[in-house]
């Protein structure tokens, strides 16, 4: 494994928001983008530990790792643990795409009771019709976003790295608004 | 007592909480509450702006957002300063600046006024007649000098300071409008469960119960009731009570535009507070409950200061306490008027006598008058006025003769009844019906999935607009699945019921005369000015529109409409309906800029993606470009450098000994799946499974028309695996153009794509040192020459960084592209930065690049192919594959067109004065001395000073330019002709020994 | 802006998280390279931007990445139907309005604004 402290995430440990919205950078997390038919889905659940979803929306958790549904054949998954979900899928002999995508995305997290109200500041979701544990893309005013509601008042908005800057401070000016 | 015209015991301000505010420089004290209109009348001040082409005095005509007159500027300080602001609608706040608008030297004297005494010259349509002749004298004299005159109001100078706030919102039901319809439909709607959004354009809910006293609910005196009902809509969670709100533009499928005034009528806002608040609603209903409009009586002179809506003056009574004159005339069509005549009475008021045009008015109202002591004329109409800063008397006169008698007024009030506000209805794409009956418009048929209720659909009974209000909430609600709670009812009651209503001009600014009747008060439009039209030719409301201006800009018809209409009727001899309506356009009134762009301002306007390598590039000093949405390194200027200096040391530096590049921004797809190379195939013209895990090409991306689309490196990882590299502006439309040919024409293949643009940091290192900097750095990678030649990619680890190697150049050079994951980019770049520097290379920019592949003859897609460019024109017939039976664009290259001798080729020019560096852009021409037009031959692409070559070079695409080898050819500037000879495009090392080195 | 139905994720999305594709249901000949000019011409570059029901493609870019087909009213903007990509064009039931037909049972609504607006 590469010496971890020559990662330079981009805005690592930024903290930002309001009383009704806080926006904070997640840790470094270890992403896939995986993409398989349907018959290969249940190899590769059981490869993940993770019952891999199948409707629009679905996301499963467990031990640090999601899995969200972004299309019909597309999941993004993400391990907050560090796990190598390369070697993993590389062990599934059914028939899918793993391509890794940890550095390409980074995770805002916005957490509060004005958290809905803050990513409204440019997400043209309904966010009523994302309960917790739905995950959806969209976008976040000129950023593509993947929005995974880990809790009632608990997001994580996930972004290319480039996005970062632009989707962080747009979340905050949402969370300034939120809290009037 | 704020204001020598404020009537104590009326209204409902509260005397002791007061406001100063300047007008033109003097103080006047109003009340919190007050708007500016209300103040200035408590404060007598009628005269409160000149109109906009006649700059006749203008006074307040309306108590609302329809007011077309009283447009005045106000501010806060220098930047925070807004023009155009209606007085009827502001708030004073303490410390507010008022000033008047389209006057000078000052309101009271206007030179401009002159434009009154000359307006025989500027009759409907005089700028499409006046200014065409002599021609010259449009640039000289009459474009400054309109542009001069033209327009209301100054903008501010300086940068707005305030910021702005915006956000999407979702409702089942969005009420749009909160007087009695309006709150009844929220009720109704609310108590279901249904997700409700109410907003209602004024600080307090009521709409018509700003002005009706009489109006009781569930005995509940009107006003009160409706402020009662706001609380207790506002108390439930399911529910969203914006005031201050105007709903400006209703969109498709229910997307309707709010803007939220947060602290225009605050002295002193908190900072955090924006000013204004950008809400994007989508609802899953709309209920509309916009009210109506009472239209003006159309008369000679009737826009001098004091004349104004019969509902306004009520307005300014019963809510602000404020008697608009001490002795006031009411002129009217409608039984509506009486009613302001009559609370006015009652206040104290002398009300100089009602003169209503129909021989019969409403029986009841005339009854009241009578028990009042107010004289009313029936069939009797005012047929002028005079006063110049205010109106001083009405004439009035018997219907259909007479010379008519003087009375004197300083208020005259009026109502030619009340106009329904389709304006959203009709933004919806609606189709709105014309009601012979009532002679007006109401909502036809529905494009969008709402209702109007109340007077904007013609209900104009009290109980009958609640009713309608309730079962509207009721029916949206359970339409979008909610069916709980209680039925509500309501109970309303009030002291007249309202007949009458005229449309068009009144006694004596008919066909024969010339009066300044006037129709529209904000674009200075008069009855006669309409007729003019018709008679010119104008026969469709939308040419008359156009003609006369009626209605234009923000008005929006709001008063002119229906007026304009039936004068137009008359004189075209056609109903009203054949004539047609003028679309509403969206914003109903007008929206800051700054709450439009709400957040997308300064770092938020567009996001500036950064590479990772970006905070080493800007500590070296390096210069961005924009490519795209990305800051690139442009080059790394030295102390005392000029650019060109710069780009000169790069250039040499990187051919002598090496160069560093990120090449971070270059789109990035993973190819994965069976049959990549099958679709990689069908994608590009090159062949792709003869290509050998471990090595890459370089690929010609076509459009099914031949042109060329993109291009780019391709390196096959795996069997089934390749990382295929894009233009760094092309990323997304190349790999949506890759999606939509595998989704949707070739779905059979097994193979999908993935975005990895930011997944890697793409160092390139260039240069003949290139092996020998990167050498110490790479593990697991024989990087000799024969283990690695030029286009080979490995994985491996670069400083222990699990990385993809490519061995490659854009330069010319022997090169590699480091590819390691994103996080770990400048760790590795400083580490062979650390190489690089003690062995004499230097960091360089997209400049250089941009010179290095020129004087290499590489193409840039965009830059040298313009998407008429086929990869033959483009010299790159080798890499379009003969063998293949099918790739996207191979029968679009056959097209006659495409195969056609003469076609421009991309080409090399070099210029016979070697010092002279060509303008990209500039023309070839064969024969300079040829006389004008010219035949032009084609156009440079790409020009450089090349310090390798110690010369100019140019690419430019000619007409048979492969042809044409050798031959002199010229590019005419503005100050010169300058002599070029067609070459190669390959300007140095032209057997590519370097780049195999 | 428009409110369009994903058949895909099952529900209205914002336009925002879409990009529009061009007509729908042409088809790219299987012999590609051998086709005439004409044949050619039909292909690529002739539509026929029809006032009124056009079926046209959309791709939900920012959502599932899936692309799909549309009926659209190009008159009122109304969607008639959404179907996935390889789908027949569906029969059409007439304008009423997206949501209602798309996403729940089709309100009264046509019937009520008959009745009240006059």
């Amino acid at each position: 494994m590469a010496d971890q402290t020559l990662r330079r995430p981009p805005l690592a440990g930024r903290q930002g928001g309001s009383a009704a919205a806080r926006i904070s950078m997640a840790a470094p997390a270890t992403r896939l983008s995986l993409r398989a038919g349907a018959d290969a889905v249940p190899a590769l659940s059981a490869a993940f530990g993770l019952d891999l979803p199948v409707r629009p929306k679905g996301a499963a958790s467990a031990g640090g790792r999601h899995g969200l549904w972004i299309g019909p054949d597309e999941w993004l998954l993400i391990d907050e643990t560090g796990a190598d979900l390369m070697a993993l899928a590389a062990a599934v002999p059914a028939m899918h795409s793993a391509v890794d995508v940890s550095h390409r995305n980074v995770a805002i997290l916005v957490s509060g009771p004005g958290a809905a109200t803050a990513i409204a500041v440019g997400c043209p979701l309904d966010l009523t019709r994302l309960p917790a544990g739905a995950a959806a893309r969209t976008v976040l005013g000129k950023a593509e976003v993947v929005l995974f509601r880990t809790g009632e008042d608990d997001y994580r908005v996930e972004c290319w790295r480039s996005f970062a800057p632009y989707a962080f401070d747009l979340l905050v000016e949402g969370a300034d608004d939120a809290d009037l | 007592m704020s204001g020598a015209n404020r009537i104590a015991g009326q209204g409902r301000l509260t005397p002791a909480r007061t406001a100063r505010f300047t007008f033109d420089g003097r103080s006047y004290e109003a009340l919190e509450g007050d708007t500016v209109a209300s103040a200035l009348i408590a404060n007598g001040v009628h005269l409160v702006g000149r109109s906009f082409k006649y700059h006749r005095p203008r006074g307040i005509l309306s108590a609302g957002a329809e007011e077309p007159n009283a447009l005045i500027d106000v501010a806060r300080d220098k930047a925070r300063r807004q023009p155009n602001v209606r007085a009827t609608v502001q708030e004073v706040f303490d410390g507010m600046i008022v000033s008047s608008q389209n006057r000078w030297p000052s309101l009271a004297f206007d030179v401009g006024g002159v434009n009154n005494l000359l307006s025989p010259l500027f009759a409907a349509g005089f700028y499409y007649k006046t200014f065409m002749w002599p021609k010259a004298a449009w640039d000289k004299l009459y474009e400054p000098v309109i542009r001069h005159a033209a327009g209301l109001g100054v903008a501010p100078t300086e940068a707005d300071p305030d910021r702005y706030a915006g956000r999407f919102a979702f409702c089942d039901v969005l009420v749009v409008g909160a007087g009695v319809a309006g709150l009844s439909a929220a009720l109704a709607a609310a108590g279901t469960g249904a997700r409700v959004i109410l907003c209602d354009e004024q600080p307090e809910a009521g709409g018509a119960l700003h002005f009706d006293g009489s109006v009781t609910i569930d005995g509940q005196p009107g006003y009160e009731w409706a402020q009662a009902t706001t609380a207790r809509l506002a108390a439930m969670e399911n529910v969203t009570v914006l005031s201050r709100t105007t709903a400006f533009g209703y969109y498709n499928h229910n997307f309707v535009g709010l803007v939220e005034r947060v602290t225009d009528h605050l002295a002193r806002p908190e900072r955090k507070l924006p000013r204004e608040r950008l809400w994007q609603v989508r609802a899953r209903r709309v209920i509309l409950a916009t009210g109506s409009i009472e239209r003006h009586m159309v008369f000679a002179n009737n826009d001098r200061p004091g004349i104004m809506l019969a509902s306004a003056a009520r307005t300014y009574l019963n809510h602000f306490g404020v008697a608009v004159g001490r002795r006031i005339g009411v002129y009217t069509a409608s039984d509506s008027a009486y009613e302001a005549a009559f609370d006015l009475k009652r206040a104290g008021v002398a009300i100089a006598a009602i003169v209503d045009n129909r021989e019969k008015p409403g029986e009841a109202v005339v009854a009241e008058a009578r028990k009042l002591g107010i004289e009313v004329l029936a069939g009797h109409s005012v047929v002028d006025t005079k006063g110049h800063r205010r109106v001083s008397s009405m004439k009035v006169a018997r219907n259909g003769g007479g010379s008519g008698r003087s009375i004197a007024i300083d208020a005259l009030l009026m109502s030619a009844g009340w106009t329904p506000s389709v304006h959203l209805f009709s933004q919806s794409r609606g189709k709105v019906a014309y009601d012979a009956e009532s002679g007006r418009f109401l909502p036809g048929a529905y494009a969008q999935d709402c209702l109007s209720v109340g007077s904007c659909n013609g209900t104009d009974a009290l109980q009958a607009s609640i009713e309608e209000g309730l079962a509207a909430g009721e029916l949206m609600a359970r339409a979008t699945g909610y069916d709980g709670g209680d039925k509500v009812e309501l109970r309303g009651e009030n002291a007249f019921e309202w007949t009458g209503g005229m449309a068009g001009a009144g006694e004596g600014a008919g066909a024969d005369t010339t009066v300044k009747a006037f129709v529209d008060f904000q674009n200075d439009v008069c009855a006669k000015d309409i007729r003019l039209a018709v008679r010119e030719g104008m026969h469709s409301i939308e040419h008359i529109k156009r003609f006369t201006t009626n209605g234009m800009a923000t008005d929006q018809g709001k008063l002119s409409n229906i007026h304009g209409l039936a004068i137009a009727s008359e004189v075209l001899n056609r109903e009203i309906p054949k004539i047609g309506l003028t679309t509403f356009r969206s914003p109903y009134t007008p929206v800051t800029f700054g709450t439009l762009i709400s957040h997308s301002r300064g770092d938020l306007f567009d996001p500036a993606r950064k590479t990772p390598m970006h905070e080493w590039e800007v500590a070296q000093g390096a210069l961005f470009e924009d490519v795209g949405n990305w800051k690139r390194a442009w080059y790394y200027p030295r102390s005392g450098e000029t650019m060109q200096d710069a780009v000169n040391r790069e250039c040499r530096t990187v051919r002598n000994a090496a160069g560093v590049f990120d090449a971070s921004t270059l789109g990035k797809i993973e190819v994965v799946g069976p049959d990549a190379a099958e679709f990689l195939n069908l994608m590009y013209t090159n062949a792709w499974d003869t290509l050998k895990p471990g090595r890459c090409r370089y690929g010609i991306m076509l459009r099914e028309d031949g042109y060329v689309y993109d291009d780019g490196v391709v390196g096959r990882i795996a069997e089934d695996r390749f990382h295929v590299t894009t233009t760094t502006g092309g990323a997304p439309r190349v790999m949506n153009h890759m999606e939509d040919y595998l989704q949707t024409e070739f779905p059979h293949l097994r193979v999908w794509l993935t975005s990895t643009t930011e997944q890697w940091a793409v160092i390139a290192v260039q240069g003949p040192k290139a092996r020998e900097i990167i050498e110490p750095l790479v593990e697991g990678i024989d990087i000799s020459n024969e283990a690695f030649p030029h286009m080979s990619v490995r994985e491996g680890t670069v400083c222990g960084v699990p990385a993809r190697l490519f061995r490659m150049s854009f330069t010319g050079e022997l090169g590699y592209e480091i590819n390691v994951p994103a996080d770990y980019g400048q760790a590795v770049w400083e580490a062979v930065w650390a190489r690089a520097e003690p062995l004499g290379a230097c960091a360089y920019g997209t400049e250089t690049m941009h010179v290095l592949r020129a004087e290499k003859g590489y193409i840039i897609v965009g830059q040298d192919t313009d998407g008429t460019v086929t990869p033959y024109d483009a010299g790159l017939a080798w890499a379009v594959s003969k063998k293949k039976a099918d790739f996207v664009g191979i029968r679009g290259l056959k097209r006659p067109d495409l195969v056609k001798e003469g076609r421009k080729q991309l080409v090399g020019l070099v210029t016979k004065d070697p010092g002279v560096v060509l303008e990209e852009g500039t023309q070839i021409v064969a024969d300079p001395n040829e006389p004008k037009p010219m035949t032009m031959l084609g156009h440079v692409t790409s020009s450089y000073w090349s310090e390798n070559c110690g010369r100019s070079i140019a690419m430019a695409l000619i007409a048979g330019g492969q042809a044409r080898m050798g031959q002199t050819l010229y590019a005419p500037t503005a100050d010169r002709t300058i002599a070029v000879e067609v070459s190669d495009m390959v300007f140095i090392d032209k057997n590519g020994e370097r780049l195999n080195g | 802006m428009l409110l369009i139905y994903c058949p895909y994720c099952e529900e209205d999305r914002s336009e925002l998280e879409f990009r529009h594709g061009g007509d729908a249901h042409i088809v790219r000949p299987t012999n590609m390279a051998d086709i005439s000019d004409e044949e050619f011409e039909e292909f690529f570059f002739l539509r026929d931007n029809p006032k009124g029901v056009i079926y046209e493609r959309w791709r939900h870019i920012h959502g599932c990445g899936r692309f799909f087909n549309a009926a659209r009213d190009t008159v009122s903007d109304r969607f008639l139907a959404s179907y996935k990509t390889g789908e027949p064009k569906p029969a059409l039931s007439g304008a009423s309005p997206a949501s209602a037909q798309l996403a729940e049972p089709p309100a009264q609504i046509d019937e009520t604004t008959e009745g009240t607006a006059k």
